[in-house]
């Protein structure tokens, strides 16, 4: 845990600031607050324009808060489209792509650091390149219409198998990253293991994990993100209503009932909110641990 | 019993195949998910196929057909469109979230949360929201704009704005790259300031002149990233536009998605796929090649 914390933290720790007023603090919150303002703009007005009745919501020039909250829309929300069911769907999917995410990557990424063997580094190339196509993953539209072909031909459409079974093959990110992470533990912790007869699954397993935990929240929390936050992979492969995620969802309520914003916008909130929950829970691992990956 | 020379190579061998175990998943998805699909889209290509039944061989016919298809030329034009767009935006919008992020105030953590929020949030919903804040009648920003005396604009109906929205829709993801950013920035040594201070340097000349060329390898990483995710763009033009108006937000990779999977031309999808790939592999070239002139990658 604290590999991770003392090295980052001192990174981006603030030296010496107190609550100070003095004139150049004071333009840099200026800046600040403006652009918070407008990075946290959409996520307001989506709240507020849920809250809206639907005559409010024709009105112009828009009201920045709604006169009278009709909390109420988030109920007809859910009760417009079967958003537990999806819900569920979406947390399964998230989960086992976060199960798949770190059980992979860790033994991959163990692999690439951990134990020295000829080629290790040029066979790394290749990982790295993979970026480029793998940026969306695990549906991308450069490999998407052969691999729908090949899990079709195997039956497999219409299932969770060809979004969550990539996952537990390593995905190029969180290999590097994992890669990056394992690099700065020293080697003579699994020498020394090494010289007391352990194997190398042991010293993966007793020494190399507990060490890494901190780098594998930060992998399981981006996967488990990214899950939820993926649109192509269900529209392709999701065709039956009842295996919908909250994405599709939300699509097919916005073809549905695109006309009632106040409506949509209620849905939107209801499958941002634990996006927005998870973050603030595990800030700490989002806003230092994302850095891990750039301290190449 | 062995020479020490032979049990060298023994012990190469051992170690070898155990970093090939542990690294074989990676190898089995890599040739499974990238190796395969990147050759079968040449492959599936050459065919016709309606996604049932037997693809049927026909050569370069989806080739030649594409090269007259002028909704081919539109998505590829719209998607450079985009990327020459974005990827520029985006690193001076990461910058800027960065520079802000790194400011010396007490509760800066709290608007490195607020700049980072976005982009963690799914960017369908996003899209959604953008739909109603860009309403041409209803919509909160073109009020906003009005109060500026700025013409009421229909953003999502007009093709002279319709790419533009979904540039901007991406900006609000930027936070992540900021926060690498940030880290590049921290990494830097104050000394150097210190020691431009006493040259008598401003901070716009420390700025060109010290935390700029430092931040290339990130700048490099991020147009990397940036090209990719451009090149791939779906979800926003997707949801906000489907394509439209008059295909101005047809990017390459909603073509490809629609011809495969609402013609059910998957040959020729599988064409423009492999074109993309291309488009894709030599942009990433040249701008690894292009980085041997511009990016620094001495922090003394």
């Amino acid at each position: 845990m604290s590999l991770m914390n003392d090295s980052v933290r001192s990174k981006l720790a603030v030296p010496g600031s107190t609550w100070r007023l003095n004139p150049q603090q004071m333009v840099s919150r200026i800046f600040l607050i403006g652009m918070s303002l407008f990075y946290i703009s959409p996520m307001y007005w989506m709240l507020v324009t849920a809250l809206k009745s639907d005559q409010e919501l024709s009105r112009f020039p828009p009201t920045l808060w709604p006169y009278s909250s009709v909390w109420q829309n988030f109920d007809q929300a859910t009760k417009t489209f079967p958003f537990l069911s999806y819900l569920e769907n979406t947390v399964a999917f998230a989960a086992l792509t976060m199960l798949g995410s770190v059980l992979s990557n860790f033994v991959i990424a163990y692999g690439f650091s951990r134990i020295k063997w000829p080629g290790r580094d040029l066979c790394f190339y290749p990982v790295i390149a993979s970026i480029f196509i793998f940026i969306q993953f695990p549906v991308n539209p450069i490999t998407m219409v052969p691999m729908f072909s090949f899990f079709a031909s195997l039956g497999l459409v219409n299932s969770y198998i060809p979004l969550v079974l990539p996952t537990f093959f390593g995905n190029p990110f969180f290999i590097f990253l994992l890669r990056q992470f394992m690099l700065q533990i020293p080697t003579d912790l699994s020498e020394a293991a090494r010289l007391d007869g352990a194997n190398e699954f042991q010293i993966m397993y007793r020494i190399i994990l507990p060490l890494t935990r901190p780098a594998l929240v930060v992998v399981a929390l981006l996967a488990g993100v990214g899950a939820w936050n993926d649109f192509l992979g269900p529209l392709i492969y999701l065709q039956t209503e009842k295996l919908y995620t909250l994405s599709l969802g939300l699509q097919f309520f916005k073809t549905m009932h695109g006309i009632q914003f106040n409506l949509l916008m209620a849905a939107s909130c209801l499958v941002v909110l634990p996006v927005v929950v998870v973050f603030l829970f595990f800030q700490r691992f989002f806003l230092e641990g994302i850095t891990l990956e750039s301290s190449r | 019993m062995p020479r020490p020379r032979e049990k060298l190579v023994r012990r190469d061998l051992r170690r070898l195949s155990l970093g090939l175990l542990f690294i074989s998943p990676w190898i089995i998805g890599f040739f499974l998910f990238l190796v395969y699909p990147v050759l079968s889209n040449f492959h599936l290509g050459m065919t016709r196929y309606s996604g049932f039944g037997q693809p049927e061989w026909i050569g370069f016919r989806n080739y030649e057909e594409l090269f007259r298809d002028p909704l081919f030329w539109t998505s590829l034009y719209n998607t450079f469109y985009y990327v020459i767009l974005a990827v520029p935006l985006g690193v001076a919008v990461a910058i800027a979230l960065a520079l802000a992020m790194n400011q010396k105030v007490r509760e800066i953590t709290l608007y490195r949360a607020l700049l980072y929020i976005p982009s963690v949030a799914p960017v369908f919903a996003l899209s959604m929201m953008l739909i109603w804040l860009l309403n041409p009648r209803f919509g909160l920003f073109n009020y906003l704009l009005g109060l500026f005396h700025v013409p009421s604009i229909n953003w999502l109906g007009d093709t002279h704005w319709s790419k533009l929205a979904i540039v901007l829709v991406a900006q609000f993801g930027a936070g992540q790259i900021g926060l690498i950013f940030l880290a590049a920035l921290k990494a830097i040594p104050s000394t150097l300031y210190d020691a431009a201070s006493l040259d008598g340097a401003g901070p716009w000349r420390k700025f060109w002149y010290i935390t700029l060329p430092l931040l290339t390898p990130t700048i490099l990483y991020d147009i990397i990233i940036g090209i990719g995710l451009g090149l791939q763009i779906f979800a926003p033009a997707y949801i906000m536009t489907g394509g439209g108006p008059l295909n101005s937000t047809m990017f390459t990779a909603l073509y490809i998605y629609k011809n495969a999977f609402e013609y059910s031309r998957v040959g020729f999808a599988a064409a423009i796929s492999g074109i993309l790939f291309v488009i894709n592999a030599a942009l990433a070239i040249v701008i690894f090649w292009s980085a041997k002139f511009w990016v620094n990658y001495h922090i003394e």
